[in-house]
């Protein structure tokens, strides 16, 4: 697919912005804090409903507006389509497909596939576990969309659960809160299971890609590896950290060079129902503990991506350039399990490269353009030209304030 | 701030719940331009429903004497109990027409967040209308969502040892929401396809 038309209303530093687009490349180039990330997130959010910058909705909208509108053309194969997301202030937003009546925004999910490469990326490596669990969990919705009913339910009763936990005097559970908690046990680990099923699928779709993406980046003298962490295959790590998941690079409980293996492959063959019951369990084993900390600490919240090189964690180990292949690695692959999921040939998600060119050496630069160069759409960002790797030769936008100058190789 | 009894009023009516102090200010000014009669009737309105209205002794829905309509119709199965949230909910079930049975308002639904356990609800009261063999069968419609889950899983737990023949609503109702927003239609079609649990 691809995006043929963007427009933007009171969306960050844009009171209107009608920008055409077309497939192939398009670059953006302008100078730092012009707003080209801005319309780059725009997109990403018409994607994910969430922004790679912030986690609030507030920034989004332009200073001083209570709402703001992002509307796209999109063409798929033969077919064309329209979207509108009306991001509000103070009320829920709300999304509109091809004119219709207006929606909950959670209703277009899935509909813009695209796979932004951010400079932020480096923290899929280098940052906390709720990175690579939100890398996870975006990409299942997209493939997916009825996952983010799965993710809302499962964060609410997480939310439900601590609360009831935080509620017991000195850690002690009376027999109604005790009683209470066990139905909470029970949702818990059924919604939690249902997340993980579809996390472990997910990893094991992506796990050949993130290999291949990081030796085609490199020289190919290192294996890239992703292994699930669940803390229903192991209740005993269960760590005691505030916001870790059942393990981190800082504690590798792995001795490097140790195999701590691979939930996904480890539990391949678990159906949900069998994936509760192991929640459920863990979630008896750790009550007591739970009850004086307050806090859950079984679930697909406390769970870890962990990224390996060679035969030591990425995270702490890996070199700066490392580093960049694997988040580079990450999001191709990303891109390669939406290709193989795209079965009409009309739903390759659009390639989005914000300011990553300048991070990168020459030849992560030039490797990196070979590869996205094919896309059905590219769209590029950079502050001056010369960081554009010349494999990536397209249309060009020259971003100004609140606006946009283009080249007139693309039709309105 | 305006002053005195308009601010007042103001205060009042953005204490309402989905009434924000825009809507609250618009409120106020329209009570306060509007005819003097209609406004009268309005507050007696309040007035009558906090010092008549109480709740059905038996099962807890809203009623001017002390047991309901519902409770005192003679041609209502009394074999039959369709356990609510909330008294809207009653309205909604008696909307579709498939429901002929009588009805358990709980009074809300189990939620830690605002220190909501099984003991604040009506689930004593639901547990003595038990107590002989007229009651044959519990349904649970809930909401279908979080809290609603939760609270029919509670009730499960509880009646199933009981052994009295429990069954929850068919799918197909919009998850994650009120059951008072379900269409007459969907809900039904929800009670119709009803399942033992
Ligand atoms: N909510 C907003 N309202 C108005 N301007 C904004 C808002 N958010 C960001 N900006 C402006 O956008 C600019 C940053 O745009 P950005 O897209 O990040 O730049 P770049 O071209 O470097 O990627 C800054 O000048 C900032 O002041
Ligand atoms: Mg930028
Ligand atoms: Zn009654």
């Amino acid at each position: 697919m691809y995006l043929a038309h963007l427009s933007l209303t009171d969306f960050r530093s844009y009171p209107g912005l009608e920008l055409p687009l077309g497939p192939g490349v398009t670059v953006l180039v302008g100078s730092n804090g012009v707003g080209k990330t801005n319309v780059m997130e725009a997109i990403g959010y018409l994607s994910t409903l969430g922004s790679h910058r912030v986690s609030s909705d507030q920034p989004l909208l332009r200073f001083g507006t209570e709402q703001a509108f992002i509307r796209a053309r999109l063409v798929r194969g033969e077919q064309q389509a329209s979207v509108e997301l009306e991001i509000n202030a103070t009320r829920a937003n709300r999304a509109r497909i091809n004119r219709g009546n207006p929606v909950r925004a959670r209703e277009i999910l899935g509909l813009v596939r695209s796979v932004l490469f951010a400079p932020e990326d480096l923290a899929l490596v280098k940052g906390e576990p709720a990175v690579r669990r939100r890398f996870l969990d975006e990409l299942l919705v997209t493939l997916e969309p009825r996952h983010a009913a799965t993710r809302a339910d499962y964060d609410r009763v997480l939310k439900q659960r601590n609360a009831l936990l935080k509620s017991a005097r000195g850690g002690r559970l009376n027999e109604a809160q005790e009683s209470t908690l066990d139905v909470w046990d029970h949702h818990l680990a059924g919604t939690g299971a249902e997340l993980l099923r579809a996390r472990l699928d997910l990893v094991q779709r992506l796990q050949p890609h993130i290999d291949t993406a990081y030796a085609s980046l490199t020289d190919g003298s290192k294996i890239a590896r992703a292994h699930y962490r669940s803390t229903a295959a192991r209740p005993a790590d269960v760590v005691s950290d505030d916001d870790g998941a059942v393990a981190s690079a800082e504690a590798p409980a792995a001795v490097v060079g140790q195999d701590s293996g691979d939930d996904a492959a480890l539990l391949a063959d678990a159906t949900v129902e069998e994936l509760s019951a192991l929640y459920v369990e863990a979630l008896r084993a750790g009550r007591r503990q739970e009850a004086e900390r307050g806090l859950t600490l079984v679930g697909p919240h406390r769970e870890e991506l962990e990224l390996l090189l060679g035969p030591a964690p990425a995270k702490g180990f890996a070199s700066h350039g490392e580093t960049w292949s694997f988040a580079l690695a990450l999001r191709l692959a990303a891109y390669y399990v939406l290709l193989d999921d795209d079965l009409s040939g009309t739903q390759a998600p659009v390639l989005i490269l914000d300011d990553v060119f300048a991070e990168l050496d020459a030849q992560r630069r030039s490797r990196l353009a070979t590869i996205v160069a094919g896309a059905e759409q590219v769209l590029v960002t950079a502050a001056v030209e010369g960081d554009i790797p010349p494999e990536l030769h397209g249309a060009r936008v020259r971003v100004l304030p609140g606006t946009v100058e283009l080249d007139g190789t693309h039709g309105g | 701030m305006y002053e005195g009894a308009v601010q007042e009023l103001i205060d009042e009516l953005g204490r309402l719940p989905g009434i924000g102090p825009k809507s609250a200010q618009r409120l106020a000014f329209h009570i306060l331009e509007a005819d003097a009669g209609d406004m009268q009737k309005l507050a007696e309105a309040i007035t009558a429903v906090k010092t008549r209205v109480k709740f059905c002794s038996i099962c807890g829905n809203v009623s001017e004497q002390d047991t309901c309509s519902i409770c005192r119709d003679p041609r209502r199965d009394a074999s039959v109990i369709c356990v609510v949230e909330e008294s809207k909910d009653v309205m909604a079930v008696e909307r579709t027409r498939s429901f002929r049975g009588r009805y358990h308002v709980l009074g809300g639904a189990i939620s830690p967040i605002d220190g909501i356990g099984p003991e604040k609800l009506r689930i004593r009261e639901l547990l003595t209308r038990l107590s002989d063999d007229t009651v044959q069968e519990i349904i649970i419609a809930t909401d279908p969502n979080v809290e609603g889950e939760a609270t029919a899983t509670y009730l499960i737990r509880t009646l199933k040892p009981i052994g009295v023949k429990v069954t929850r609503l068919a799918s197909g109702l919009p998850v994650g929401g009120d059951l008072e927003y379900a269409d007459e239609a969907t809900l039904g079609r929800a009670f119709a396809g009803r399942l033992a649990v």
